[in-house]
């Protein structure tokens, strides 16, 4: 099973509709909807809600002042750090200012959403509006501010070193300094927020589905607004289309309001965020701008590397510097500078929070240093391969410390990896050598054709642990439960891949629950291309354990040493002795001795059952529990390093400047392979958000702080037509040796690069250098017209 | 994005969609393939007070060609015209436009004539009335009128239908013989509405030579522009055709540019528009002019 292209489990049922998402659920619940600050900067004068109370239907309108106990303190700082001196987080209703446009400011709860909206509509909100800070330049600049005692709008300065970046510049043959930016984009699952609250008055519980890469957190942080104690909050992940990053973040304003008005209200109650809310009021991702320092020597070397960026983290910061710490450090990608000097700014802007996206901070890595690899190659004439290959690290000198801190607070020390080996396959795959010739072919009728690359490793399966639980029934069914979420990876075939493999049994008997507390309560979340490494490992644990259990009780049972015993087909037998075999199911029924029998087969397990157990031990011996169970957590001591590298050929149109990708290949390393299939898919998914974040997606703020693309009409999602005819897949598969199955993440890994490869491929067609991303046909008409002026009105 | 509070009511007959939407006045609109209205019901951008949906006027579902003219009943769905044969082959730039329009789920339930009554200046179909020199047959308690292309765009999403009235068909005439047309257009992704489109017809005469070209002009201003480039192909025909290997008309591209005046908006500035316009009004006559070459041949003897 490990390592085959299993087909999805998830896929019969949610291809066939029967997936249940949070708005699936929850039909007898009242619906809230909210008011949201149509100002990018104000203060609040006041509310007037009298023309609202009238609308049939309406149940309860709450501002701030109606908040209670913590509900009415600011959102909880997720993820501190040293270097974060100046952390602010929004409140769940604004109290007198809003920063952001799309910022919750009144909650309604009607009986139906269209109720709710329609009260919401009439609810008026007085402003004083305030200069929006809008963007990099304008938060540097500093002249206004988002927070009044925030100066210069800085969050958080961090710098980071190894060895002496300055001196080695200074001392190095050639320098290049470049000036790179990346905009915003967004995760936009295709199922927004939602989050479901009941109240169970007579128990005091409360249960609550929200959409959530955390249902561990989101337990956590809610019990902790509404004071209530761990063991009375149940937190259950329905169906969850997609996350990308945007549901880590937790608790949302809304999933700390849905439960305080359920209790309050004594009533279920239900929020479903739809699109246009989603693009004002969860988070964004992306926006920085990095001015590059190097220095290099004539083969091409780098001596020397400063980094100074500035990182824009909209109007909070719940979720920490994770964003840009990650950008600092994997920018490195599978080079190793002589020396490295990073710092960066966090900076306020009244828009949307930043928090990760897919790739996470390392999509603006990638680009800055895999253009700074080609701008290299292009001032020293070298091929830009033969460039990345003198800086690479080798195999030899894995693992590598590159002797900075990483988003998990240890060392940056990669596992392993061979990324002369990927380059290899890489130009192999795509041809590289003989591209040039094809160039100038197609140049000759017309044609402008490019080639680009792209390299990127990928700290994946970050701590701090994850727990798995196996059960096996007495039916010989296996059930699994992990804590941490899914959000249609596809868990639920891998992790029973790896059960069904560990305990010799059917993938079609094993069951996996995932991200809901009541099955397992100990979790982190999925994100960070964890969910293989962490709850993978976990669970593999947790199945070896069940299957020691499991080979001492039919030891017994079979007078045998466990050494001697295998199971297969679900059943444990003698080594190729199929006559000896007891079903795994039997073997459950005699780990649990009972006093009272519920059917046949349980017989065998009561007390007066024939050679039931050894009158003079206790039914269940020293050291063992009742129930064929394990549980296991993993907890690794550092991430561990995947990589990969792309590589695509664009053709960019003479006239209309469209930019079409003629071939896209991947050279793909994620440590051993659970399931390809599963992820080619990743990949095809993260090669899609690559392109649409380099070639079609941007965050068109103006100039107040209004986000002028709220709407998949104009925030341009690339559909499957603007994909490649097909997406070119190699795998590499260097083990990692921090976990028990020598696996790396693979969730992220497609996006990261896509930035970075087209700007190196359209740079490549154009005979100029990009160096701000994503780019347009229009971006790229301008761009022309900067380079040859009068292109335009020769040609026309 | 739920719909505030509307009225809804489901005529059988067009009389009685009139009926109805003469009663209720401006407060109405009529509900065709709700692609665009629906929308902007749940954006709340709009807020009719009562809905007349049409969707069961099996009388306006047809498609039509007779009399040289086209025909589309206000049922007719996008699909339903793009896959008539006698249809786009009497006016093939139906064909050609219908194919740029969304995508084909959006197809089945979105009408050409609802299309062309939004009048969005994005919008494919707008383009096609306006550079046919089509009409629009409007039917009210009042009676009926027919509202040419020329008067019928008013301003972005803005046409000359009048409280009460029911646009029940779209009239194009047929494409002479002689005469060619294509329709070419950017657009940011497969099926978007365009950052620049451009629907071309040309004619040819006795000779081979162009003797008429126009074109009409998406997303460059508040209503379709449509341009008569005749002048600007004086060189053009099949004769020097023979002779300089591909028709030259660059001096039609750039005739367009200076009399186009479009804008910019988060997807294009109005310099890259501009400069689309003239591109695309070579490529549209190119095509136009070997469409109508094409055509020629085929009707010789
Ligand atoms: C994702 C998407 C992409 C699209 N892309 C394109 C595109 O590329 N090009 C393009 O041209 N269109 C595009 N459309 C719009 C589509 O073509 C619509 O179908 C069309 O604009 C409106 O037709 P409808 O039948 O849906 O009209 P409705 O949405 O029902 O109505 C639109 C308006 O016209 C009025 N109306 C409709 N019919 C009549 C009538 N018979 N008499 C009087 N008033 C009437 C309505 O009252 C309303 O004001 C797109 C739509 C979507 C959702």
């Amino acid at each position: 099973m490990f390592g085959e292209p299993v087909k999805r489990v998830e896929d019969d049922r949610l291809l066939r509709g029967q997936g249940a998402y949070l708005d699936d659920l929850g039909h007898d619940a009242l619906a809230a909807a909210f008011v949201r600050s149509p100002h990018a900067h104000a203060r609040i004068t006041g509310i007037d809600v009298s023309a609202a109370v009238d609308v049939p239907g309406l149940i309860a309108i709450y501002t701030y002042e109606d908040l209670t106990g913590r509900v009415a303190e600011p959102l909880p700082m997720l993820i501190p750090h040293p270097a974060l001196t100046a952390p602010r987080t929004g409140f769940p209703l604004a109290a007198d200012e809003v920063n952001y446009a799309g910022e919750p400011v009144v909650m309604v709860v009607a009986e139906d959403r269209y109720l709710a909206e329609d009260a919401a509509q009439a609810i008026v909100v007085d402003y004083e509006q305030l200069p929006a800070v809008v963007g990099i330049d304008a938060a540097r600049a500093a002249r206004h501010l988002v927070h009044p005692d925030v100066p210069g709008n800085i969050a958080a300065e961090l710098v980071q070193s190894h060895g002496d970046a300055h001196a080695a510049i200074s001392a190095a043959p050639h320098t290049l300094e470049l000036d790179l930016s990346i905009e915003r984009s967004a995760s936009t699952p295709l199922e927004g927020r939602g989050v479901l609250a009941r109240w169970d008055t007579e128990s005091g519980r409360l249960r609550i589905w929200t959409s959530t890469q955390t249902s561990t957190g989101v337990r956590a942080a809610v019990a902790a607004k509404l004071e209530l104690d761990l063991a009375g909050v149940d937190v259950i992940t329905p169906d969850v289309g997609g996350g990308f990053g945007v549901k880590i973040v937790h608790p949302w304003p809304e999933e700390v309001l849905v439960p305080w008005a359920a209790r309050l209200l004594g009533r279920p109650v239900k929020y479903t965020e739809d699109r246009a809310e989603h693009f004002v009021a969860s988070a964004h991702e992306r926006g920085q701008r990095h001015l590059v320092r190097v220095g290099f020597d004539d083969e091409g070397r780098v001596l020397g590397l400063d980094v100074r960026f500035w990182h824009d983290n909209g109007a909070y910061i719940p979720y920490g510097l994770i964003v840009p710490i990650i950008t600092s450090t994997q920018l490195l990608g599978p080079y190793k500078p002589g020396a490295y000097r990073v710092e960066f700014t966090s900076l306020y802007t009244n828009t949307v929070i930043v928090t990760p996206y897919r790739g996470a901070g390392r999509p603006q890595g990638a680009f800055v240093m895999e253009r700074t690899m080609d701008a290299i190659a292009a001032s020293l004439r070298l091929d830009r391969t033969v460039v990345r290959e003198r800086n690479f690290i080798t195999p030899e000198e894995m693992p590598y410390d590159h002797g900075l801190i990483f988003q998990d607070g240890r060392p940056l020390v990669y596992d392993s990896g061979d990324y002369p080996a990927a380059l290899a396959m890489l130009k192999a795959l795509i041809e590289w050598d003989s591209f040039p010739a094809r160039q100038a072919e197609a140049r000759a009728q017309g044609r402008r054709l490019g080639i680009g690359l792209a390299c990127y490793v990928e700290g994946t399966g970050v701590g701090p642990y994850e727990g798995a639980h196996v059960v096996v029934e007495t039916s010989g069914k296996v059930k699994v439960a992990t804590g941490l979420t899914s959000q249609g990876q596809g868990h639920q075939t891998v992790f029973a891949q790896i059960v069904a493999d560990e305990l010799g049994v059917p993938l079609g008997d094993v069951a996996v629950t995932t991200g809901d507390t009541r099955a397992f309560g100990y979790a982190v979340g999925t994100f960070a291309s964890r969910a293989a490494v962490m709850s993978g490992s976990a669970v593999a644990l947790a199945a070896r354990a069940t299957r020691e259990k499991a080979l001492r009780i039919a030891a017994a049972a079979l007078e045998a040493a466990p050494a001697d015993l295998e199971i297969v087909d679900g059943a444990v037998r003698v080594k190729g002795d199929p006559a000896s075999a007891i079903g795994l199911g039997t073997v459950a029924v005699l780990a649990n001795p009972l006093r009272y029998a519920f059917d046949e087969a349980a017989r065998a397990a009561t007390q007066f059952a024939a050679g039931s157990s050894d009158p003079q031990a206790p039914p269940v011996p020293a050291g063992e529990s009742p129930g064929l169970e394990g549980r296991e957590f993993f907890s690794p001591v550092r991430s561990t390093f995947a990589s990969g590298m792309h590589a695509a050929i664009v053709e960019t149109d003479p006239d209309t400047a469209e930019i079409k990708i003629l071939r896209y290949c991947v050279v793909h390393d994620c440590g051993t392979l659970i399931n390809p299939r599963i992820v080619a898919g990743q990949i095809h998914g993260g090669v899609a958000q690559g392109i649409g974040g380099a070639l079609y997606e941007r965050l068109a703020y103006d100039e107040a702080g209004q986000l002028r693309n709220a709407s998949f009409m104009d925030f341009l999602m690339p559909y499957v037509s603007e994909m490649p005819q097909e997406i070119e897949i190699d795998h590499l598969q260097t083990p990692s040796p921090l976990n028990p199955l020598g696996i790396k993440g693979a969730g992220e890994a497609g996006v990261i690069p896509g930035a970075a490869l087209f700007a190196s491929a359209i740079s490549d067609a154009e005979g100029f250098a990009i160096t701000a991303m994503p780019i347009s046909p229009s971006d790229l008409f301008e761009l022309r017209q900067r380079d040859q002026p009068a292109q335009d009105t020769d040609s026309r | 994005m739920k719909p505030p509070t509307f009225g809804y009511s489901r005529p059988e007959s067009v009389a009685q969609a009139v009926s109805l939407l003469a009663a209720r006045g401006p407060d109405a609109k009529v509900l065709a393939g709700g692609q665009s209205l629906m929308p902007l019901l749940n954006l709340r951008l709009a807020a009719p007070g009562h809905l007349v949906d049409i969707n069961r006027l099996a009388e306006l579902a047809y498609v039509s060609v007779s009399g040289g003219q086209v025909t589309i009943g206000a049922l007719a769905r996008h699909n339903d015209v793009l896959r008539d044969p006698l249809a786009v082959a009497a006016q093939p730039l139906l064909g050609q436009a219908l194919a740029l329009v969304a995508h084909p789920v959006i197809r089945n339930r979105g009408t050409t004539v609802g299309s062309i009554v939004h009048a969005d200046p994005a919008g494919e179909m707008t383009a096609v009335l306006a550079l046919l020199e089509g009409s629009v047959r409007l039917v009210s308690v009042a009676g009926e009128r027919l509202a040419s292309a020329e008067d019928f765009f008013l301003g972005p999403l803005e046409s000359d239908v009048r409280a009460g009235e029911l646009a029940t068909e779209v009239l194009l005439p047929e494409l002479p013989s002689g005469a060619g047309c294509a329709f070419t257009e950017v657009s940011r992704r497969h099926g978007d509405y365009a950052v620049c489109g451009v629907a071309a017809l040309v004619e040819l005469g006795p000779q081979g030579e162009v003797s008429g070209a126009r074109a009409a002009y998406l997303s460059v201003g508040p209503v379709p522009v449509v341009l008569d480039l005749t002048e600007a192909c004086g060189g053009v025909s099949l004769v020097s055709l023979a002779t300089a290997g591909t028709p030259d008309f660059a001096q039609a591209g750039r005739l367009a540019m200076a009399r186009l005046q479009p804008g910019d908006d988060i997807h294009a500035t109005a310099a890259y528009r501009r400069h689309l316009a003239g591109v695309l009004t070579e490529r549209a006559l190119a095509g136009a002019f070997a469409h109508a070459r094409e055509r020629a041949w085929l009707s010789l003897p």
